[in-house]
């Protein structure tokens, strides 16, 4: 059994089994069950909600018409996707107080990323018009506020930290009435983490929330954790109260059940999810999406959110404006290839394409040809860029040299060029009058 | 403190949870039969032993029952001990008087490696070596003043540049510096990466490179320090940083919280690396070798 399958291709073995059968009987579906089963705690779904679920998708199994249906496999999954998805919920969107002062709290076991995640919701809240202030009551972690207040400085958002005072409770005092003095609206406050949830680290907490008086008590639930991420959850609402959670790290490849586990164990939503090491990367949590990844069945709308972020429509116009009137240069083509670039890494892309998911963990995605590829463009004069013709030996020799590479580098990419020239030539005869199309017509000659 | 009872009061919930399911089995049924067994599965994978290890485990047990038709309680662990102990290897890390050794310290974001390297640099300062540690996180902010805090308090003379600047450039100027000062133990603590991330594992392997290739004689240990929270994910990690730098040995941190520490077992049977240090508490002393049979006595229920 290959470790880390997805649940479409491990049901559709099964399925394959079942092929020819005349009849599907019980068993198939109990061993479908298991096959589920086992999907699911390899993406670190708690065993409690593994079990519940799989209950609830056998009975859903026997009742629709998977046993007529010619896929039975995809009719397995589709049920068990949908399962996954109302467990999820739906988009929450974080609390406004009506006070006018909104306070957010942040909690988590150490190295979940509280702090970064504090830093990111405080640019993702300005960015929306508000006026956060971050402030870090860690007052046992080396540093911590330290680095608060820089990645605060990097998102361009107030805080207060006062690394020189021992209480927690004070330093929240003190923030409330910086903020307030500051005229923010939005109070975001950071607290320290503990290798466990001990009765020391809640007395803190609690006296800190006595203070703060959050309107949005967030629990920071790092995407790799393992099972015990339920109790970890319970435990905090327990005793403090959650109102939601962020999930970080989900850049990474963990499937992330343990949301599916805390969702349905506590009740409460996600709020966020943190999908890379920038600021920005804070994003709006999407249950279908989420549903998918834990199944391992890749993640199309994000691959699709992604492409079109990065490109720009009116690059795109502008591109096609300048190939109709036959002027695409080869600052044209290295413009295409920095939006290539920004859209992330190939393997990040790829990763999200169903079934490609996890087998393709091996893969070794060339970025460099693309990175060369852009060196030698860059090495070249304006005016070579403009008009490629000027290209001579001599002038190659040049480029080859500056860019690091061979002349015969040099010359594949200008092969590259002509041939895409030809390629859009053609696209731009075929697009005629409509003219607006916004597929871009980048080749396969780009040498990844 | 002795080293047992320091893994067995870090491991205290998974003893008493693993026991408690062993013993709810045990006074129901007296003996263990198939629904016992799939169920003892369970408890395996929710310690996040992963889903192979735990099979394999109950796998043995039914093959220990049918060769001998023992399947009473003390049995049953006895077979799951034998089990488990051969997916573990343990090793010892060591230091040689007057020659270099480097640790190089990685893992994916949050999982303890600052902490781990300051608390093997007082470790080693304790046995009278020559210690030094190289902040080559330059990208978490405040990673350096992290690491310039655990400096003074532990006395290890730190390397460190700017934040943002090459981390193997730092490591480069550490390795000279270790070399004049006849430095015994050079630790690196670099930043935390995503496993995923190709730039930032490339920026790994060139790390590794410059130690290659500045330092041959230098006795390098790369270490991967895994939060023994982490899930299966773990497994993957530590596929790829092997592969990415060629691991020598597995650190787990955070053994003494919620987690039940599983996660040792699964890494171990997938990649076959040793574990070399178990973090068993927040204290300096609380670092400790790996000791495979004090680990699976902590967990498992006596018998």
């Amino acid at each position: 059994m290959a470790l880390f399958e997805n649940l479409s291709s491990r049901l559709g073995r099964i399925a394959d089994a079942m092929r020819g059968k005349s009849r599907v009987t019980e068993k198939d579906i109990k061993n479908m069950m298991r096959e589920i089963r086992l999907a699911l705690l390899e993406a670190d779904v708690n065993y409690r909600v593994v079990k519940e679920l799989t209950d609830e998708i056998g009975e859903k199994a026997l009742g629709a018409e998977v046993l007529e249906s010619l896929t039975p496999g995809q009719q397995v999954v589709k049920i068990v996707h949908e399962s996954l998805i109302h467990i999820l919920g739906e988009e929450e969107k974080l609390a406004v107080s009506p006070t006018g002062f909104t306070v957010f709290m942040l909690y988590g076991l150490q190295g979940t990323g509280k702090t970064t995640a504090a830093a990111k919701l405080g640019l993702h809240l300005k960015e929306r018009g508000k006026r956060p202030m971050l402030v870090s009551v860690d007052v046992h972690r080396p540093a911590a506020q330290e680095q608060l207040r820089v990645l605060a400085e990097q998102a361009g958002v107030e805080r207060y930290i006062n690394p020189e005072e021992k209480s927690a409770a004070v330093i929240a005092q003190q923030g409330i009435e910086r903020a307030k003095y500051m005229m923010c609206d939005t109070l975001i406050v950071d607290t320290a983490g503990r290798m466990t949830v001990d009765d020391e680290l809640m007395r803190e907490l609690k006296e800190v929330d006595d203070v703060v008086k959050p309107d949005e008590r967030l629990l920071i639930v790092d995407a790799m954790i393992g099972q015990e991420a339920v109790a970890i959850a319970e435990a905090f609402d327990r005793q403090i109260g959650l109102d939601g959670f962020i999930m970080t790290k989900l850049d990474g490849d963990a499937r992330g059940g343990a949301a599916l586990s805390i969702r349905r164990m506590t009740g409460k939503p996600i709020k966020m999810v943190g999908t890379g090491e920038k600021l920005r990367d804070l994003e709006v949590f999407h249950p279908d999406r989420l549903a998918s990844r834990i199944l391992g069945m890749g993640d199309v709308l994000t691959l699709i959110e992604k492409a079109s972020d990065a490109f720009d429509e009116k690059q795109a116009q502008k591109t096609m404006d300048r190939l109709k009137a036959n002027t695409f240069t080869m600052q044209d083509m290295l413009e295409q290839l920095e939006q290539i670039q920004d859209m992330g890494s190939m393997k990040e892309m790829i990763s999200m394409i169903p079934g490609m998911g996890q087998r393709m963990g091996n893969l070794e995605v060339d970025e460099r040809g693309l990175i060369r590829t852009r060196a030698i463009i860059q090495s070249m004069t304006v005016r070579e860029r403009e008009n490629p013709k000027l290209l001579n030996a001599s002038r190659r020799r040049r480029i080859a040299a500056g860019s690091g590479m061979t002349v015969q580098d040099v010359n594949r990419v200008v092969r590259q060029y002509d041939d895409m020239l030809k390629l859009m030539k053609q696209f731009g005869m075929l697009g005629g009058k409509k003219g607006r199309r916004k597929r871009l017509p980048f080749g396969s000659g780009f040498g990844f | 403190m002795s080293v047992f009872e320091k893994f067995k009061h870090g491991l205290t919930k998974t003893r008493d949870f693993v026991a408690a399911q062993f013993n709810r089995l045990a006074a129901e049924f007296g003996h263990f039969d198939d629904d016992m067994l799939d169920e003892l599965e369970m408890t395996l994978i929710q310690a996040d032993c992963g889903i192979t290890a735990s099979m394999e485990s109950i796998d043995a047990i039914r093959e220990h029952i049918r060769n001998t038709g023992d399947d009473s309680h003390a049995g049953v662990i006895g077979a799951l001990y034998e089990t488990l102990s051969s997916m573990l290897t343990e090793r010892k890390l060591t230091l040689e008087r007057g020659k270099l050794t480097i640790y190089l310290m990685v893992g994916v974001n949050g999982t303890g490696k600052t902490t781990t390297s300051a608390k093997l640099a007082q470790r080693a300062k304790r046995e009278q070596y020559r210690v030094m540690m190289a902040a080559a996180d330059t990208f978490r902010a405040a990673a350096i003043d992290q690491l310039k805090v655990w400096g003074e308090r532990t006395q290890t003379a730190v390397i460190a540049h700017d934040m943002g600047s090459d981390p193997a450039a730092v490591v480069f100027d550490a390795i000279q510096s270790a070399k004049a000062r006849g430095t015994e133990l050079l630790i690196v603590d670099t930043a935390g990466r995503l496993h995923t991330k190709k730039n930032l594992m490339d920026e790994l392997a060139k790390i590794r490179r410059v130690i290659d290739r500045e330092a041959p004689d230098a006795k390098l240990e790369t270490l991967l320090v895994i939060d023994a929270t982490t899930g299966q994910n773990g497994i993957i990690q530590a596929r790829a940083f092997n592969d990415s730098v060629a691991l020598t040995g597995i650190v787990i941190t955070k053994l003494d919280g919620n987690a039940k520490g599983g996660v040792a077992i699964a890494v171990a049977r997938e990649t076959g690396l040793p574990l070399v240090l178990a973090g068993l508490g927040e204290g300096a002393d609380d670092l400790q070798d790996f000791d495979r049979e004090l680990f699976l006595k902590a967990i498992l229920p006596e018998y």
